[in-house]
């Protein structure tokens, strides 16, 4: 398990406050451009970053995110590179940071030698949508030894498992599946765990965020904000500014 | 650490989503391969319509041309639907039926895979939709009408290199958005547990009937069995019942493309890295950051950047070597058993002639080798052609 100087219980903060997950594939349009975009989202209101590492095959992304994984390898983001990014983002942010990535990345760095740079640079957990319960154990325990989140996927078609992996909960639990599944979704992960969840659906416009925001405890963003970015590319930063604020206002208008 | 392991290779790393589903899946499994009933039905379709047992014929001539070991060709190409394909098809569609599945879907790379779901489904009576690498579906057109003909919708992939890894990724991501109602007939010896067991065991019969037959000819096992590995699923099947006779070499032939010190090849265990990819554990073509390399093979059949993990484990243990066989010796091997033995066959089962071609000299007359002719090449004659600098399209 992670201990007390993990930052992700800071998203989820405030007795019954929502939080604003914001996600962004490393290296698209650039590094120096995700460098400028993480501030300006936490400024904006995000509450965690969920940083991607581009995989040639994104098996489990919709289009829109598989295209900016594609241009940012393209354009020779490597691992080491996100680690780059994540550096230069920590010289001027302390905002609770995720990775995801898929697990052939990380195999390839070394599980040891891969966490211990996330410890270095105060990365809080990872998101390995490859990587089922069934499988985790050979990534947990140096994750755990640095202080990063290992943290688990739900969905829909979880059913009897949820209960094993929602009570192995470290920092939050990211709920996946259809609009429709995931309210009864969060009603079985409440009955076996307090672990936040946080809704991961396709999120793209304030409304959604009220609506998965009233029955869960955050609203990750994806899509949505990896096209703003496709469409301005370096000059996404004010857009992703006023689509940011956009959405937290959206949370906020719950918690009131 | 989870089911379905080889040694260090294998295992389950899916999506949580499709937990669930490749769980029940092996359930059912477990069930009906020991149902008598699920297993008389498949055999009845095995030889009563895909015309099982296949020959194990001894290619006289060519055995007279090398000079050395005896050669038996199993022929699979003689097969309904003209591969070994369709043992695994019959197999799986059979059982999604009694699931209570309406639906299957399937990636494909040379379209022999994707020919013979459909046309399982035909006869089954399931829906059927095929996802083939955009690539894959210009240099195979007849296959994509053919699947057509048989009542299949053929999306053509778009996505990433366009060939049978995107294929697979596409299959994938469609099978975790409908599962309800959908089985993916997963079509080589790769993917997560049970995948790697369930199309090994159903393409096994080939080395069960090969063992009798050898057996009976000759009145001894093979020196060496001989297959072209691609995910490896007419190659497992081959080796499968020989394994436990430890003086029968087993030899895998990878495609070498345009050489193994080109980057164009899709010579996985010569060339590649232990890696995690489509569900497995095993050695794929991968860059230092683990990204997937593009593979390149004459041969859509052979144009994977994995390989299924028992054989990474077979190569591990040194049961069995893989050996690179270029797209020059394959194409060359075409034209030989072609003109040797008046068969065709296709592109994929060359590159096993084209290794048995190297080796046969160096066994004794009173020694034998099988050589799994995997399909017929009807579908690669324009491609040839083309190779040789006719302009023949299909």
């Amino acid at each position: 398990m992670i201990n007390e100087n993990n930052k992700i219980k800071r998203a989820f903060h405030m007795p019954n406050a929502k939080a604003l997950i914001v996600f962004l594939t490393a290296g698209d349009p650039d590094a120096d451009s995700c460098v400028k975009f993480i501030p300006e989202m936490e400024r904006a209101g995000a509450d965690l970053i969920e940083i991607g590492i581009p995989f040639s095959d994104p098996i489990a992304e919709d289009e829109i995110v598989q295209a900016a994984n594609i241009r940012a390898i393209k354009r020779g983001m490597t691992t080491d590179g996100v680690f780059d990014i994540v550096k230069r983002v920590r010289e001027r942010s302390q905002i609770p940071l995720c990775l995801k990535s898929y697990l052939n990345p990380v195999f390839h760095y070394g599980y040891e030698r891969f966490f211990e740079k996330c410890g270095e640079l105060s990365v809080d957990g990872i998101i390995i949508p490859d990587l089922p319960y069934e499988e985790k154990a050979e990534v947990e325990e140096p994750a755990n030894r640095h202080n990063v989140a290992l943290i688990p996927m739900l969905a829909p078609a979880s059913e009897e498992r949820i209960e094993r992996i929602a009570k192995n909960t470290d920092g939050y639990i990211y709920v996946t599946g259809s609009k429709e599944a995931v309210p009864s979704l969060v009603e079985s992960i409440r009955r076996v765990t307090a672990a936040p969840c946080a809704i991961g659906v396709g999120i793209a416009a304030p409304k959604q965020v009220e609506h998965m925001a009233s029955f869960s405890e955050g609203c990750i963003v994806e899509s949505a904000a990896v096209k703003i970015i496709e469409e301005y590319g370096k000059e996404a930063a004010p857009r992703l500014y006023e689509f940011v604020k956009n959405m937290k206002e959206a949370v906020f208008a719950i918690n009131l | 650490m989870s089911k379905g392991r080889y040694g260090i290779h294998g295992g389950q790393y899916v999506s949580e989503a499709l937990m669930n589903e490749i769980q029940r899946l092996e359930e059912c499994y477990e069930y009906y391969k020991k149902d008598e009933g699920f297993q008389a039905e498949l055999t009845e379709l095995l030889n009563n319509y895909a015309g099982r047992p296949s020959l194990l014929y001894y290619a006289e001539k060519m055995t007279k041309d090398l000079g050395g070991a005896k050669i038996y060709l199993k022929r699979e190409d003689l097969n309904h639907t003209g591969s070994h394909k369709i043992n695994n098809v019959l197999g799986q569609v059979l059982m999604a039926k009694k699931m209570g599945k309406t639906r299957v879907i399937a990636e494909t790379g040379a379209g022999q895979h994707g020919v013979a779901t459909a046309t399982a489904a035909a006869l089954l009576g399931m829906e059927c939709e095929i996802f083939m690498g955009r690539e894959d579906t210009e240099r195979q057109a007849l296959n994509v009408y053919r699947m057509e003909l048989l009542g299949a919708k053929v999306h053509s992939v778009t996505s990433g290199t366009q060939t049978l890894k995107d294929a697979v990724n596409e299959t994938m991501r469609e099978w975790t958005n409908r599962m309800a109602d959908t089985h993916y007939v997963l079509g080589s010896v790769m993917g997560p547990h049970p995948f790697p067991m369930i199309v090994r065991d159903f393409q096994s019969v080939i080395s069960r009937e090969a063992r009798e037959q050898i057996l009976k000819a000759e009145g001894r096992l093979p020196a060496a069995v001989v297959a072209c590995v691609g995910g490896g699923s007419n190659a497992m099947g081959a080796f499968y019942h020989f394994i436990e006779d430890k003086e029968v070499e087993l030899i895998g032939c990878e495609a070498a493309g345009k050489g193994v010190d080109t980057a164009c090849h899709a010579a996985t265990v010569t060339k590649g890295s232990l890696g995690i990819f489509h569900g497995m554990k095993s050695y794929f073509c991968q860059d230092e950051y683990g990204q997937i390399a593009p593979v390149y093979s004459i041969s859509a059949g052979l144009d994977y950047p994995g390989v299924g993990p028992e054989h990474a484990n077979l190569h591990d243990t040194g049961r069995a070597k893989y050996v690179p066989i270029t797209d020059e010796e394959a194409v060359s091997a075409f034209e030989y058993i072609a003109k040797t033995e008046g068969i065709i066959c296709a592109i994929e089962s060359a590159h096993a002639i084209a290794q048995v071609r190297k080796i046969a000299a160096d066994y004794s007359p009173d020694q034998n080798i099988i050589v799994c002719v995997s399909g017929r090449g009807d579908k690669d004659v324009a491609a040839i052609a083309r190779y040789r600098g006719v302009d023949i399209h299909d």
